[in-house]
């Protein structure tokens, strides 16, 4: 049982990193979106994202459903906790998903303007949103004995979540700058390798400020760590490839440089990962109310169903996700727009 | 205010306004195949033209669909955290196995569909139409089998105050899934036809596209035929399921107070569940116990015989059910008339034909609300089916200003979304399909 349990918080880390990966850049490529000079450009950057973006959220869907299943209280509780911050986020998902359908239909500057806008500011929230839940989490959250959040949506704006917030915005901003790099060329290839060179200094400057405020303010959060030591090779590791990735930047080679970006955010995730492990939702002040992976898991039969289902569905899903990541993977040249 | 009752009214307004959309794109998706099919096999480019124009179609549906479903994901969280914490172990897992089996699948092969054109093979667009479709069938499954769970719970047992899974199997295949998925992917493709149909015959009416619209009338009058008439033994496998498994829903559809052999079928009436009456009731004798059991001696359970306040809302159950079983009979009908009108070979000049087709389009997607109307309401004031009360369920954390606040943004956004995709569509349809004609 323990071992179904500490699998299933392992694979919802999984999940959820694979989430910002795919989906991190074309949120952090909306983003940008507003910085692209001409109609022309918009559009294509819209057509960069525009076959993939719904299969990299099925990610998030996922993700849900399988906290959903694996850890009932943890969905109840953080779901219903975060309720104000989390119809925020439904509404940046909702205009940014039709946003993409819609923007092109009709051949006008204000209908266009209108999308771009909510492409646009749907994504950069939602970007912002993610991290800033992860920081919350990280610090944890007032929670009384039946595990029900104890705050208000004020609650969720202190310091430390929000410099995690920024952290994790800026992470994705540059993977999404990246991204532009990749799947475009001429002037607007060439502006969005400043996006990402720009972005990434501010990436590097908050980790490595987030990392000494986590050790120097929130002692818990390295209980692990002190544990086993060999843990902090997870950090050092995340600040390697942050560092490669701007190297990579500096000297012209973004496809590498999107690699280590995604690797960067391996790290990331897995450096919070083990700082919260065994606990998905601390509570704050009150170590012993805490929700964690032992207290708050589903039955050993679903968890057990559950990984019998996943162990027969994603090599699948993994399979043909590549195929179309692979085939979709080519610089959108100006004819492509039509049709 | 009551945060219960505005919880529910979220809900509703959620799950009603996304409900118009998956219906739409499951029934297009086959149809849609069926011409991608038609095109592998005859290379004709005046099929792959009414491929194109219906993906069209379906990618502006979707987006919608994706839009809104992604509210449905997390509000059980948000506002029935309670139920949350009393099912997950049950009712997470199908959650989870339809993004595992089902939406990767269709997001991925949607994005070939709509963005692959230029770049797939025919063969590859053609896998890649049956897989959107296969997908949005699958994707209904699971949550067929999550809300059947919540109708005729089984394979669990109540342990520390929760529903813990006993057998996974039986969860799944708990009485009520398999008649309702049938029932409900019928539904899909007699709405998804009724939709083709009823734009094929406004060009018709407006002698456009003529060729492109005849062909895609005939495909989908044909579909909506079998799907409409195939409603009929569904709804019924469906129907005696209910009276065997939830005797007081369809004792509420029916408006039958009294237990009886006998029973008399309601074709239409009042329910009043005040003096216990259906005023102005116009019955069928015996047709109920008929078709409940085969025989005009079976007993069927009346409201009786259950204390009231077991018992769900009496009007809006009543009323959704006979509406949608009207509406039913009534898409068995169009379809029958126009099927003998292409065999006389008057269909395609007959503008009173296109007229109805035409103004028939929505009313698949009213009866489709109508039957969750009456699945759903018909089950109160259980949220699962007599294990945990609706009023139990909800997110105590949560207080009710925040629910209206976010009841308001739900509702002015999706009053905006309805608004343009009808604008869009209209546009789609206007500009009408690429093809030679």
């Amino acid at each position: 049982m323990t071992g179904l349990q500490i699998t299933w918080f392992l694979l919802i880390g999984l999940l959820l990193t694979v989430y910002a990966i795919l989906d991190g850049f074309d949120l952090g490529l909306g983003f940008w979106h507003l910085f692209a000079k001409k109609d022309r450009e918009r559009r294509t950057m819209i057509r960069a994202v525009g076959p993939v973006w719904d299969g990299n959220e099925v990610w998030l869907l996922t993700g849900g459903g399988a906290i959903f299943a694996a850890f009932p209280p943890v969905y109840a509780t953080v779901f219903s906790g975060f309720y104000l911050a989390l119809m925020l986020l439904l509404l940046a998902l909702i205009f940014r998903a039709v946003s993409v359908e819609f923007h092109s239909k009709v051949e006008s500057a204000r209908w266009r303007t209108a999308w771009d806008y909510a492409f646009s500011v749907g994504s950069s929230l939602a970007a912002l949103l993610f991290g800033v839940a992860l920081g919350n989490l990280l610090r944890g959250l007032p929670l009384d004995a039946q595990g029900n959040f104890q705050g208000s949506f004020f609650t969720l704006l202190n310091p430390y979540a929000l410099l995690i917030g920024a952290t994790g915005f800026f992470m994705l901003i540059t993977h999404g700058a990246l991204y532009v790099s990749l799947k475009t060329g001429g002037e607007l290839e060439t502006r969005a390798r400043g996006w990402a060179k720009t972005a990434w200094y501010f990436y590097l400057g908050l980790f490595v400020l987030a990392s000494v405020i986590t050790i120097a303010a929130m002692p818990g959060l390295l209980d692990n760590y002190r544990h086993s030591p060999i843990l902090f090779g997870i950090p050092v590791l995340a600040l390697l490839f942050i560092v490669l990735m701007g190297i990579c930047i500096i000297k012209g080679n973004p496809r590498r440089a999107f690699l280590f970006s995604a690797l960067s955010i391996v790290g990331l995730m897995s450096t919070a990962g083990a700082s919260l492990f065994p606990r998905l939702v601390p509570a704050l002040g009150a170590p012993e109310l805490s929700l964690t992976a032992f207290n708050s898991s589903s039955s050993e039969l679903t968890l057990t169903t559950m990984l019998i289902l996943a162990l027969c569905g994603m090599p699948l899903v993994i399979a043909y996700t590549v195929w179309a990541h692979k085939k979709f993977a080519y610089k959108i040249n100006p004819g492509e727009l039509e049709g | 205010m009551d945060p219960v009752l505005l919880a529910r009214i979220q809900f509703a307004v959620t799950v009603g306004f996304h409900f118009i959309f998956p219906p739409l794109t499951i029934g297009m998706g086959w149809l849609i195949f069926y011409f991608m099919n038609r095109y592998k096999k005859t290379k004709d480019e005046f099929i792959k033209g009414i491929a194109r124009f219906w993906i069209k179609i379906f990618a502006l549906t979707f987006a919608v669909g994706v839009a809104t479903g992604i509210v449905l994901e997390f509000q059980f969280g948000t506002n029935w955290a309670a139920y949350s914490r009393f099912v997950g172990d049950i009712f997470g897992a199908p959650l989870a196995a339809e993004g595992i089996f089902a939406f990767f699948l269709e997001s991925t092969f949607v994005g070939v569909l709509i963005w692959g054109w230029k770049r797939f093979s025919a063969r590859t667009l053609w896998f890649a139409s049956l897989m959107v479709a296969v997908g949005a069938t699958l994707s209904a499954f699971w949550i067929i089998v999550a809300n059947s769970w919540m109708q005729t719970p089984t394979g669990y047992e109540v342990v520390g105050g929760r529903a813990e899974l006993t057998d996974f199997w039986a969860a799944v295949f708990n009485p009520s899934t398999l008649p309702r998925y049938l029932h409900t992917i019928d539904a899909c493709l007699i709405t998804g036809a009724f939709f083709m149909m009823g734009i094929s015959a406004w060009y018709l009416i407006k002698q456009k596209h003529v060729e492109f619209a005849r062909r895609s009338l005939k495909v989908s009058l044909v579909a909506g035929f079998i799907a409409a008439a195939l409603q009929l033994p569904l709804g019924h496998y469906h129907a005696v399921q209910v009276a065997q498994t939830q005797p007081e829903k369809l004792a509420a559809f029916e408006g039958l107070f009294e237990t009886q052999k006998e029973a008399p079928l309601l074709i239409f009436g009042i329910p009043d569940a005040e003096e216990r009456t259906v005023h102005a009731a116009v019955k069928v004798p015996g047709l109920l116990s008929f078709l409940v059991g085969f025989d005009t001696q079976t007993e069927v359970k009346g409201l009786n015989d259950y204390p009231e306040d077991e018992w769900p809302p009496l009007g809006l159950t009543f009323y959704s059910f006979h509406l949608m079983f009207i509406l039913g009979l009534y898409f068995i009908g169009l379809t029958a008339l126009g099927l003998f009108m292409l065999w006389r070979k008057k269909l395609f000049s007959s503008r009173f034909f296109m007229t109805l087709a035409f103004l028939s389009l929505p009313l698949p997607l009213i009866a489709n609300e109508l039957g969750w109307i009456a699945a759903e309401v018909g089950r109160q004031p259980w949220i699962v089916y007599r294990l945990l009360k609706t009023s139990e369920a909800i997110s105590v954390t949560v207080p009710a200003g925040q629910i209206l606040a976010s009841l308001i943004m739900f509702s002015a956004i999706y009053l905006l979304l309805g608004a343009l995709w009808v604008f869009l569509l209209r546009r789609e349809v206007k500009k009408g399909p690429e093809v030679a004609s």
